[in-house]
């Protein structure tokens, strides 16, 4: 479905992503991992079209996307959500959902009926239903919970039923409880079939629970890729995770507790 | 919030409400003169009118759009002037003449607005600055076009057209209450389409309207030149009373006056920067009336709107409304 080939980037010399060359299969649950500053973020940036890569190719379903613009990007079918949702806040969370939708038909433009144009309230409603943000459809969307932000920023991607969907830490910031309700939610999605889905996350008890495979990026570059298990006892992970100081292993919204736990 | 409770008045089918509430409005505004046959009042709304439009038109960027434009009156300017012109030196008629002239707002918008709406906020606000008083300096220095500093020479001619006569002060004023009323609709149904909704989605955020494949230059080229095809109408309905066209019209200082009316009126809600107008010009009347430092005595209460209703008159009473209604 999605595959990258020796994709390249660097800031000012310091090279974020050297030669990464993944592939993911239609219809798969994986999940990327990585130290801080990884690249894994940059990874998606690459993907979605946020930010050019200095060379290298990115195939959806055959056809490569690499270079192109983020507006087109998604409409080929490859949906993001952020670390830190990105929401239009002064809208309810219904009109944010109708407002994507009118986008991808090309109706941002529309100056004759008035908003909401009514052939997209189902659309919006089943998404809400599905990840349970229909109590709140009329809430606005900047006076929502952490957890039901991060849940719409997921919506906004999903809504547009995309081939492919990164989702970048979904449970950042987000207690222990709201953190597993978040990522049944996300397996729930991908058990719901049609979606190829990558997702970014640090909290490994989580990742070796639901992924079905596993790629970990170190300093820009494929340190391993396999299923769980294999992740699991890889030494090079081990050594990233381990072999280094402790601070680098602190995630201030995990702790560094559950990567240790893991091995 | 203010916000929500102003997208929550406007729910689907609200294109009849606006309309009978226009329709409510117009009639009031016409019957006016018959009960209060004041020439000040009419010349007031009059003035009103004008600069209502202009301001509305502003908010139309600042409010909906997140794009604080600090150059708008080159709109204000350039379609007094272009209607001016056409109607001095082509001889044609109001109508067509009206119409040029917003076809010529249209245009510079175009034209400004493609070079500045890549802009980030304050480069964008200083570049229209910048275009505004390049054409401010186009107007005082091309004499011969335009009469330089004194303005457009030998006052604007208004011939009757299908029996209205602008120059007789209670067609001019019935003509300006159309104009308002028609201007105020258009501008509100352009803010309720999906259009208006994808300008609100692009002032929140930018970055995450691009990952949904909205094209944010073209949506905000297109508010831009929108709002200056308004701002242009107010220019022309101000020449209209004044019977011709100043260099202060496209001055900074116009458009200084658009964003006091629209921080007075509040920019949350549509008809905010109207009741700012009607305030300001009221204000305006009444000090330049008792002092001669009227800008020192406008300046204050400008900084007491500020202060004490931070986001405007409008969102102060929608607020405190709120608030009444929170409470059991």
């Amino acid at each position: 479905m999605l595959r990258v080939e020796n994709l390249s980037k660097s800031f000012g010399g310091v090279a974020a992503m050297s030669d990464v060359s993944l592939d993911f299969r239609a219809g798969s649950l994986t999940a990327v991992i990585g130290p801080n500053g990884a690249g894994k973020t940059t990874f998606f940036n690459l993907i979605s079209g946020a930010i050019r890569p200095d060379s290298g190719r990115v195939l959806l379903e055959g056809r490569d996307v690499a270079g192109l613009p983020a507006t087109q990007v998604v409409g080929l079918g490859i949906g993001r959500a952020f670390q830190v949702a990105k929401l239009f806040t002064s809208l309810t969370v219904e009109q944010s959902l109708i407002g994507a939708l009118q986008a991808q038909r090309h109706q941002s433009g529309h100056l004759w009926r008035r908003f909401p144009l009514p052939d997209y309230r189902g659309s919006a409603h089943e998404v809400m239903e599905l990840l349970g943000l229909h109590t709140q459809a009329d809430a606005q969307s900047g006076n929502l919970s952490h957890g039901d932000q991060k849940l719409l920023d997921i919506a906004l991607a999903l809504v547009l039923k995309p081939k492919v969907l990164l989702l970048d830490e979904p449970t950042a910031g987000m207690g222990p409880e709201e953190r597993w309700k978040m990522i049944d939610t996300v397996h729930r999605l991908w058990t719901l079939g049609g979606l190829t889905l990558i997702f970014i996350e640090h909290d490994m008890d989580i990742v070796f629970k639901i992924a079905q495979s596993i790629r970990v990026l170190c300093y820009g570059k494929v340190l391993a890729q396999g299923s769980p298990d294999e992740i699991r006892d890889h030494p090079a992970v081990i050594e990233a995770y381990l072999g280094v100081p402790a601070e680098s292993l602190d995630q201030p919204e995990a702790g560094g507790g559950p990567a240790r736990d893991a091995h | 919030m203010s916000g929500a409770s102003g997208q929550r008045i406007s729910a689907p089918g609200s294109l009849g409400r606006d309309l009978a509430l226009a329709g409510g409005a117009l009639l009031v505004l016409l019957v006016l003169p018959l009960i209060f046959p004041s020439k000040v009042l009419l010349d007031y709304i009059i003035r009103v009118a004008a600069f209502g439009i202009f301001a509305t038109s502003l908010n139309m960027l600042v409010g909906f759009g997140g794009m604080v434009s600090f150059g708008h009156g080159m709109f204000f300017g350039g379609g007094a002037y272009a209607f001016g012109l056409m109607m001095q030196k082509l001889g044609v008629s109001i109508p067509v003449a009206f119409a040029g002239g917003m076809v010529y707002c249209a245009l510079l918008a175009l034209v400004v607005g493609a070079i500045c709406i890549r802009l980030k906020e304050t480069f964008f606000s200083f570049l229209t600055l910048a275009f505004q008083m390049l054409l401010h300096s186009i107007i005082i220095s091309w004499v011969s076009l335009t009469g330089g500093d004194q303005g457009l020479m030998g006052g604007i001619p208004r011939p009757p057209f299908l029996g209205i006569n602008l120059a007789n002060q209670l067609h001019l004023y019935s003509f300006s209450c159309v104009l308002l009323v028609a201007s105020l609709l258009l501008m509100r149904h352009i803010l309720q389409t999906p259009f208006g909704y994808t300008l609100r989605m692009v002032r929140d955020n930018p970055d995450r309207a691009r990952f949904l494949g909205i094209d944010i230059a073209r949506i905000r080229l297109t508010a831009f030149v929108m709002a200056g095809c308004f701002g242009g109408v107010g220019g022309i309905l101000m020449s209209l009373f004044v019977s011709g066209a100043y260099p202060e019209f496209a001055y900074w200082s116009t458009s200084g006056e658009a964003v006091f009316m629209i921080m007075m009126g509040g920019i949350h809600l549509f008809l905010g920067p109207i009741v700012g107008a009607a305030v300001f010009m009221a204000l305006n009347d009444v000090i330049t009336r008792f002092t001669e430092y009227h800008g020192l005595a406008l300046g204050i209460t400008v900084l007491i709107f500020a202060l004490v209703f931070r986001r405007g008159l409008t969102d102060f009473v929608a607020q405190l409304r709120g608030g009444a209604r929170a409470k059991p």
